[in-house]
């Protein structure tokens, strides 16, 4: 009885600890010793030491792809929170319909990444797209959105006369139409989260303000802001980890992350460099890279974490 | 003060709201024109069926009026089916009538667009491996959440976190080498390969052991003095007390392998084997310039999702926050 026991602890996570040993870690140490190859479908490549990494380094569509997603980052991550904190913070004041409004909300995340970016490929066509129709209603002249390689701010500051320097361009429109359909697409899982993270609050706070004649923009920020910051962190970490990781939006909406790479993301330089152009040993380098930069971005924002929860 | 702040609340929340529908509403409605209507782009959701007619005292005759001068127009006179009988006819414009009648609605194009490429055979692959990996992920992680859950064994806290650090792992870093692998064993354009790696999911099991470990530990010691086996105690005690649990964690997983892509997309390449996600990717470059099917594919696409996600809003949006909440 006592054996059985013992052994039977491992038997039980045998099935699982096979199929990740086999189809997660061995990948994940091949992805590793691939990068130091020469490595393309035919044979088993030729090592080349440190030399994947050297090219990388050099390559210029590899930096932009890097400041691609950066940007990309960058803008949706807040973009993001802002809204998906509006949002919940306005569901939890109502009564009516509040589940209709989730619904509505949480639709976009569900729905299969790819239908909903032939949809937003076509709301975005320079002719027949339904955003130039709406810029139309507001007296905007109409965009090239996914095929304007200039960048936004750019495009914007030409509007009102004024020419920005090169380094202020910003990420492309036709990134900018990307980032608009991606934050879309992820808004409701964030709302529902923070929906979650504010029924956590005492009411307690809010009434004790109330006395004192805070104002309700006040109690936002003084109350629901701070004690919310631990849902903020996880939904921070979450966006990032997953907006690092778009591809199906590049690989659908774009011409192969043109107009001139401007929308060319990192995974999807992974994935040309891997299987368009073959040179495998060099995309995994990319993907090494890629992960890296994932790894430390969680250790520091775990460590920041910790400083700003209350 | 009240009202109007509740009205203010209200009138964002709609705005937003809508800014979220309206790209499904007019997918929607381009799925339901005709390619001449989408392209005229006179509407912008389901157009009115709008035509002339001629009417010369005796009979209504369908035409395509071309100019209107004063009293007099020009017309082209339609025969049955739609094509031009007489062209370049003047007629007095008091006979000639502008009719609007309901929506046009074509449904047609759903079939079209179903039978242009084998969406049959795509819809059943996917499900085909949903399923399997389903069955796989439930399997694999009632028995390892329960050793983890309820077991005291050495190395257990290694194991943990070999998991965890496995899951910390993104997909797009593993896939050149996976493709390698998967290459290696002669498992590339397989229903294994989008089944079998397929078949754990590390979330679940975490989601799982979190569970387990809530149980009351009583009922085991009664099962045990019963002399129930440790097996025993997992089929009796465990499971039946874990179908709401178990039913998140089949939510998550047939979302996640439905709408799957990426994966699929590189480890296969025969038209046969391609899942809905794939074969609507490559229906996108295929019929690139035929919107109102592209958008009849995209609306059948996503229709079971979201079939599966109104009957079972409630829990499938509790499910995401609590399971985000855990971590």
């Amino acid at each position: 009885m006592k054996t059985k026991w013992k052994i039977s602890p491992y038997l039980y996570i045998l099935p699982a600890l096979l199929l990740l040993v086999a189809f997660r870690l061995v990948p994940i140490v091949m992805s590793f010793i691939i990068s130091f190859f020469d490595w393309s479908l035919q044979g088993t490549g030729k090592f080349i030491g440190m030399a994947n990494y050297g090219t990388m380094i050099k390559d210029p569509v590899f930096w932009q792809s890097m400041g691609n997603t950066f940007w990309l980052v960058i803008i949706q991550v807040p973009a993001s929170i802002v809204f998906s904190l509006l949002f919940a913070v306005l569901l939890n004041q109502i009564k009516m319909f509040k589940s209709l409004f989730r619904i509505v909300y949480f639709m976009p995340f569900v729905t299969s990444l790819v239908a909903v970016s032939i949809v937003w490929k076509l709301i975005f066509n320079e002719q027949t797209g339904l955003a130039n129709t709406f810029l139309g209603y507001v007296g905007i002249s109409p965009q090239a959105w996914l095929s304007e390689s200039r960048g936004i701010f750019y495009l914007m500051f030409l509007d009102i006369g004024i020419e920005l320097p090169k380094f202020l361009h910003g990420p492309s429109q036709a990134l900018f139409a990307i980032i608009i359909m991606t934050v879309w697409k992820g808004l409701g899982y964030n709302t529902i989260i923070y929906l979650a993270g504010l029924q956590n609050i005492s009411k307690v706070y809010y009434e004790a303000a109330e006395i004192d004649g805070a104002s309700k923009f006040k109690q936002f920020w003084k109350i629901t802001v701070p004690l919310i910051s631990p849902t903020t962190f996880y939904v921070l970490i979450m966006t990032t980890i997953v907006s690092f990781q778009t591809f199906a939006q590049i690989y659908l909406m774009t011409d192969k992350g043109g107009p001139l790479n401007t929308t060319k993301l990192i995974v999807y330089y992974i994935y040309e460099k891997g299987f368009d152009v073959l040179e495998m040993g060099y995309a995994s380098a990319v993907a090494l890279a890629l992960f890296l930069l994932i790894l430390g971005l969680t250790i520091l924002q775990r460590n920041l974490e910790k400083h700003v929860n209350y | 003060m009240n009202t109007l702040r509740s009205s203010l609340t209200y009138l964002i929340l709609i705005i937003f709201g809508l800014t979220m529908i309206v790209p499904f509403i007019w997918m929607i409605s381009t799925a339901l024109m005709t390619q001449a209507e989408f392209n005229k782009q006179e509407t912008l959701f389901i157009p009115k069926e709008e035509f002339h007619v001629w009417d010369n005292g005796t009979t209504e005759e369908r035409i395509l009026l071309v100019m209107e001068k004063g009293d007099k127009s020009i017309i082209h006179v339609l025969d049955k089916d739609g094509n031009i009988e007489e062209e370049y006819k003047e007629v007095p414009s008091e006979q000639v009538k502008h009719i609007r009648k309901k929506p046009s609605l074509h449904f047609a194009n759903f079939i079209k667009a179903f039978n242009k490429v084998p969406f049959a055979t795509y819809f059943g692959n996917t499900l085909y491996v949903s399923f399997m990996s389903l069955i796989g992920v439930l399997i694999t992680s009632v028995l390892a959440a329960y050793a983890f859950g309820r077991m005291e064994f050495v190395g257990k806290d290694f194991f943990f976190y070999l998991f965890l650090s496995m899951m910390m792992v993104p997909e797009p870093i593993y896939l050149i080498s996976s493709y390698v692998l998967l290459d290696k064993i002669n498992w590339l354009d397989t229903y294994q390969a989008l089944i079998i790696p397929w078949c754990v999911n590390i979330f679940t099991i975490f989601l799982f052991r979190q569970h387990f470990k809530s149980l009351p530990k009583e009922l085991f010691d009664a099962a045990a003095i019963d002399g129930c086996s440790t097996f025993g105690m997992l089929w009796r005690i465990i499971i039946p007390l874990s179908k709401p649990v178990i039913a998140t964690a089949s939510i998550f997983s047939l979302i996640g392998s439905w709408n799957s892509f990426m994966w699929p997309l590189v480890m296969t390449n025969r038209p046969e084997l391609r899942v809905l996600q794939v074969g609507l990717s490559y229906f996108n470059q295929e019929a690139s310039t035929q919107t109102t099917l592209l958008m009849a594919a995209s609306t059948f696409s996503i229709v079971p999702i979201l079939i599966l996600f109104f009957f079972a809003q409630k829990q499938i949006i509790a499910s995401y926050a609590k399971a985000g909440l855990k971590d």
